[in-house]
């Protein structure tokens, strides 16, 4: 929709001061999709060149902020089956459309910090590290989890700018398994968990049912009972009441999915 | 800094926060369409360098520099792209608004062997961005597939087969025009300030700071108002609706209602002015829930004079009320084996349609008389009635009012209802000038109207064999704010619903009452949705206490041939069973079980569910159609009819009534519709009235053309009039045969011009039937519910289009399954919407959308036009009670609230243990 309050653009190249009312513009599908009368600037990262993907020398992957979805998926096909698998069930995680992955991009999910972002899901389990830059220039690292405080919170200040998100080299060749709920085929995610195995090493991410990224790691896999107790002990009873599903059936499914993850990583008891 | 767009470059600059789509629209390409401004839907759907992007979201200056192509630009060299052939070959539409992002989703997709090929599934994710609320999407698949179902009937032979909608070559190369698609010069825009509050007393409105914005030509507050009250509701009797509105009130009642108007050179000044206006309310007490409503010093929502103001019961919020019976329940109760009772609850749900309310309204000169006209360009179902409803408020004549309705975007109810036409008159009588409203999607969900949540109790009592013994209503529906179509929905729902069955003690005690909260409205069913739910839930539990086949219970106890129509407190007498095609439908639905469905995952737990419903072909208290067909120079025909088209397809039964009773083919018969200056009078598209009363009008206007073309042969050419026969472009008699074009000649050089009129009152009435039935599969440890075979069963009388009718079947199947299973709408405590965009409210998408099957009934209606009876609404009201009849075989818990989304089939079976 028309942003009205919107009187300027400014290109993100360009050098300027950050003001009251200006808001990083990547895709804007979301900043397009609701009305945003607090706006009065956009200062538009889309001329930044920066490239989509770059496979750092360390085999790491360091995402840009404006990569997009699509981008991301075709780039994911092009790798090993352990990854390309993850990236395209994030990435069709997404309730919006193929059309809307043409535009929207990883960084917008990742400050946008809804529960059920998928990319958000897929860097917090992939234990992937953020680079933030501040409007006075300094820069900091913060990990995805750190990152998203809440629902529709996040830890940036004021015009921070997210860079690029760096996925460890290491995560990306650990074992993975994935497991969303929806109340709706091809719906809003209402529970999305990733769980990784890294030689014995087991993790496991609650998105979704969550207000944030909820992160469990064992130096082994646990039993399905210790999963559940660790799962429900982390989330303290702060199941996400939205209309993608009551607290109860999402705690429900969430400790469901947790199970059979377990179960496909081959680390059930 | 320009954008190349279908080849050509546009000029002229975006603004920083505009979207493609404004830009394109700006810019006449107008096939680009608003369905929710918000990404969800995809009607936006345009190219940017050969990749689909929804334009609502894309920022326009990123398109400069880039080539855009839209729906318009997708023809090369004059022929059509093959999706939009595919598209018109399947008929893959209704009302067509959502056809452009299909088309422009499909051809970003295309391969040269098409989609025809692509799995199942794929389809439906690779669609998951395009919704559409009128076909079920059957027919886009089709269409997505090449599959061919238009046909091209021969002369005379036109009803009961299956050519395309006129409007199909327009809605497929985004050349048709809906409501907002007008190029007016000079046209200022309206937006709204809407009250914060649930219930207060608007005590100053400062309109300063606002008409100092820049581009604000006019502040409309309730001072500008005229203190006529009124109702939204537009039926044929004003007298059917409380007179409780006023055009701009210094009361709000509920969070969203309008306080001012602001008018502007452009939409963002306009939303500019409303933020600077500076409102003092004093805030009332609110009531949000029905039952506290009608508890006793319960806030009032209406302090007004029940005679003038139609109210029932204004100090109890009671706006209509039924106490009535028949026979002697209690004593039904006593007699009867077994009795089951429970209470049923059905939500808020948007009709959403694709197309969003919108007026455009100017003043012009009648062309006649040269008097100044006051023209109105709407989104509504009833052009007529918002006519006289202008009129009566402004106090003009009706010569000088004009209400246009251009091609509807969907209606379903929601545009039988003047939500913009009258503040957009007033704007443009104060103004002089154009002026447009077009509402948000938000605003539909939080400004429009809703589907009557009801509250019913029922208690049913049989005999062992099944036979009824009594039947027992308890109703309370909640109209919200205003009372519009607040009597009509209950009487309506308490009524086809329970004259269904044969029973000699039936009761109803039903109120509607008043709340604090978005008003409700008009929706396809009409109250039977909400009632039915109940009743055939509680006749399916009823069987089963009785270890009945529920289906037997069905029969033993369904209306006949022959038999009255019952229903407490109802007191037309002009109903009648016009033909009777229900035990064919109940067949269909035993059928159905006995056949093989899809095998169902393990571990599931499978149910079948049926249930039937009953509804009149044609309100009640007379619905009114005025047709005229007109014989031109080059021997085709003009028909004029006053009812408006929404994807119902009435102008393509209409074109194939008027040619089978004229002997020629549909294209030789160009329909006009839909515009107070082109016919005396119609009452309007609702209550499924398209086919047999305007149908019907049609229908008579053919017949007396016929005549009077035989006439006009036998004076003009000294024929033997009785010898005199009407064929395919000529009158032929005996061995003479005179062309059409002849004719036409001859009687201009008379001074005459071949016409001729036919009218129709709607009444007397008749029923139509439907029956549902699915099996489903339940997954007891998530809630998840799949449907496995979805089958339905429709006594149309003859269908006149067994294209379209399987169409409205289609779509009305799916739009009830969202009222099942996922569509609704919330409240905060304070009565405010909080369920604003599309992408919170869960309308079916191709996905969540099962095929149905769709079987038709072979009779034929005494009353209806060649037959045929209405096929609209109906389809929507046995499916809920269908689908929660076949949760309870699965799963042995009986669900009680609509929606069933998964996390309530899950609590629900937790709770009871499963
Ligand atoms: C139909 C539809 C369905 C959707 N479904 C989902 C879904 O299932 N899950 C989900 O999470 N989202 C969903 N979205 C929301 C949104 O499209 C996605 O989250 C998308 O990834 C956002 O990316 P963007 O580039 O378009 O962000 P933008 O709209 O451009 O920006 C989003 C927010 O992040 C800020 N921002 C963007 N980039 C940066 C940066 N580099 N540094 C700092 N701040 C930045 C912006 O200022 C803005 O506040 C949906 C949207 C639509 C239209
Ligand atoms: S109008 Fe753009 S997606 Fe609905
Ligand atoms: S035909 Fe799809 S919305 Fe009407």
């Amino acid at each position: 929709m028309d942003l009205n309050t919107v009187t300027e653009v400014r290109d993100a190249r360009q050098r300027g001061e950050w003001r009251p009312g200006d808001a990083w513009l990547a895709g804007g599908t979301y900043l397009f999709s609701e009305p945003q009368p607090h706006l009065r600037r956009l200062v538009d990262l889309a001329r930044m060149d920066w490239p989509p993907v770059a496979i750092l020398a360390d085999g790491s992957w360091e995402i840009a902020a404006t990569c997009t979805i699509a981008e991301l998926s075709a780039f994911a096909a092009t790798t090993g089956p352990a990854t390309s698998g993850l990236v395209e069930r994030c990435c069709r995680a997404f309730l919006a459309s193929v059309k809307i992955w043409n535009t929207a991009t990883v960084g917008g999910n990742l400050c946008l910090a809804l529960p059920a972002g998928p990319m958000i899901s897929l860097t917090a389990a992939l234990g992937a590290v953020c680079r933030l830059i501040a409007t006075d220039g300094t820069r900091r690292a913060l990990p995805v989890t750190d990152l998203i405080t809440g629902p529709a919170r996040t830890a940036l200040t004021e015009g921070e700018l997210l860079r690029s998100v760096t996925i460890p080299a290491r995560a990306l060749s650990a074992r993975t398994a994935f497991r969303r709920a929806s109340q709706h085929q091809h719906g809003r995610s209402s529970a999305l968990l990733v769980g990784t195995l890294d030689g014995r090493r087991f993790s496991l991410t609650v998105t979704a049912s969550t207000p944030r990224p909820v992160v469990l790691e064992f130096a082994a896999p646990p039993t399905a009972e210790a999963l559940s107790t660790a799962i429900d002990g982390a989330v303290g009873g702060n199941w996400l009441d939205d209309v993608h599903g009551i607290p109860a059936w999402r705690r429900h499914l969430t400790l469901r999915l947790a199970d059979e993850v377990l179960a496909e990583l081959g680390a059930a008891p | 800094m320009t954008v190349e767009v279908n080849g050509r470059s546009l000029d002229g600059p975006t603004r920083p926060g505009q979207c493609l789509r404004t830009y394109l629209r700006e810019r006449g390409l107008l096939g680009v369409r608003k369905g929710c401004d918000a990404g969800d839907c995809g009607a936006c759907t345009v190219h940017v360098d050969g990749v689909p992007v929804h334009s609502c979201v894309f920022p326009a200056f990123r398109a400069v520099g880039r080539r855009v192509t839209t729906i318009e630009g997708l023809a090369r060299d004059g022929h059509p792209h093959p999706v939009q052939r595919r598209f018109l070959d399947a008929q893959g539409f209704q009302c067509g608004f959502c056809t452009p992002g299909f088309v422009m989703t499909a051809a970003g997709l295309d391969t040269a062997a098409g989609l025809a090929g692509t799995p199942p599934e794929e389809l439906r994710r690779l669609f998951k961005g395009n919704l559409c609320r009128c076909t079920g999407y059957r027919a886009i698949e089709d269409a997505l597939r090449g599959v061919r179902h238009v046909e091209h009937p021969q002369a005379g032979t036109a009803v009961g087969r299956s050519p395309g909608a006129p409007a199909g070559p327009g809605i497929v190369t985004g050349t048709a025009r809906y409501t907002l698609d007008l190029d007016v010069p000079g046209l200022l825009h309206m937006k709204l300030l809407r009250s914060p509050h649930a219930h207060a007393r608007v005590l100053a409105i400062d309109t300063h700071e606002a008409l100092r914005v820049p581009g604000v030509r006019l502040v409309l507050t309730h001072k500008d108002a005229p203190p006529r009250l009124y109702s939204s509701a537009l039926h044929e009797s004003v007298d059917d609706d409380p007179a409780d509105t006023r055009l701009l009130d210094d009361v709000v009642r509920h969070v969203g209602q309008r306080v001012a108007a602001v008018v502007a050179d452009t939409v963002s000044a306009a939303e500019e002015g409303c933020r600077r206006l500076a409102v003092t309310y004093e805030v009332l007490p609110a009531v949000t829930d029905p039952e506290a409503a009608t508890a006793p010093g319960a806030p009032v929502v209406h302090d007004k004079d029940p005679v003038t103001s139609r109210i029932a019961r204004p100090r109890d919020n009671v706006v209509a009320e039924l106490h009535a019976g028949v026979g002697d329940v209690d004593a039904g109760l006593r007699s009867a084996d077994a009795v089951y009772e429970n209470t049923f609850h059905t939500r808020r749900v948007q009709h959403a349609s694709l197309e969003t309310h919108g007026a455009i309204g100017w003043l012009d000169a009648d062309p006649a008389t040269g008097a100044e006209r006051l023209v109105i360009r709407s989104s509504t179902q009833a052009p007529f009635l918002t006519r006289r409803a202008l009129c009566a408020l402004f106090d003009l004549p009706p010569d000088r009012v004009r209400v246009v309705t251009a091609l509807l975007g969907g209606g379903f109810g929601g545009k039988q209802e003047m939500l913009v036409e009258d503040v957009v008159a007033l704007a443009v009588l104060r103004s002089r000038a154009p002026v447009s409203l077009e509402f948000t999607r938000a605003e539909q969900f939080t400004a429009a109207t809703t589907r009557h949540p009801f509250t019913v109790t029922v208690t049913a009592g049989a005999r062992h064999d099944g036979t009824l013994t009594a039947l027992k209503l308890h109703v309370v529906a909640d109209t919200g704010a205003y009372g519009n179509h607040g009597p009509g929905v209950l009487l309506h729902g308490c009524g086809e619903s329970v004259a269904l069955y044969r029973c000699p003690n039936k009761r109803t005690d039903a109120r509607s009452v008043y709340t604090h909260t978005v008003p409700s409205g008009a929706f396809r069913g009409y109250g039977l949705g909400q009632v039915t739910f109940a009743v055939e839930s509680a006749l399916d539990e009823l069987a089963r206490r009785l270890r009945l086949d529920p289906l037997t219970l069905r029969e033993r106890n369904l209306i006949r041939p022959g038999d009255d129509l019952v229903a407490p407190g109802d007191t037309e007498h002009d109903l009648h069973l016009g033909g009777y095609g229900l035990d064919q439908c109940l067949r269909v639905v035993r059928a159905a079980g006995s056949s093989p469905a899809e095998p169902a995952p393990p571990g599931w737990l499978v149910g079948d569910g049926a249930a039937v419903a009953m509804i009149a072909t044609i309100p009640p208290r007379g619905h009114l159609a005025d047709a005229a067909l007109t014989l031109l120079p080059d021997g085709t025909f003009a028909l004029a009819v006053g009812t408006a088209e929404f994807g119902n397809g009435t102008t393509t039964v209409h074109r194939q009534i008027a040619a089978t009773a004229l002997g020629t083919t549909v294209d030789r018969v160009t329909v006009h519709q839909s515009d107070t200056a082109l016919v005396g009078h119609d009452t309007g598209a609702f209550g499924s009235t398209g086919t047999v009363v305007a149908g019907a009008a049609v229908l008579r206007a053919a017949r007396a053309l016929v005549d009077t073309l035989l006439d006009a042969a036998a004076t003009f050419h000294a024929l033997d009039r009785a010898r005199c026969r009407l064929t395919d472009g000529a009158v032929v008699c005996a061995g003479d045969r005179v062309p059409l074009e002849g004719l036409h000649a001859a009687a201009l050089a008379a001074g005459t011009s071949l016409t001729a009129t036919g009218h129709s009152r709607g009444t007397p009435r008749s029923v139509s039937f439907n029956a549902h039935w699915f099996r489903v599969a339940v997954n007891p440890d998530t809630g998840e519910i799949r449907i496995l075979r979805s089958v339905h069963a429709a006594d149309a009388g003859t269908v006149v289009n067994p294209l379209q009718c399987r169409g409205q079947v289609e779509g009305g199947v799916a739009q009830a399954l969202g009222a099942t299973r996922s569509e609704e709408i919330r409240l905060d405590p304070t009565g405010a919407v909080t369920t604003t965009a599309l992408r919170g409210y869960r309308i079916p998408t191709f996905a969540d959308t099962p095929r149905t099957e769709v079987h038709f009934a072979v009779t034929t209606d005494d009353l209806g036009p060649f037959g045929a009876k209405s096929m609209s609404e109906s389809p929507f009201v046995p499916v809920a009670p269908a689908f929660a009849n076949a949760v309870r075989d699965a799963t042995g818990v009986r669900f009680t609230t609509l929606p069933l989304t998964p996390d309530r089939v899950w609590s629900g079976l937790r709770d009871q243990g499963r």
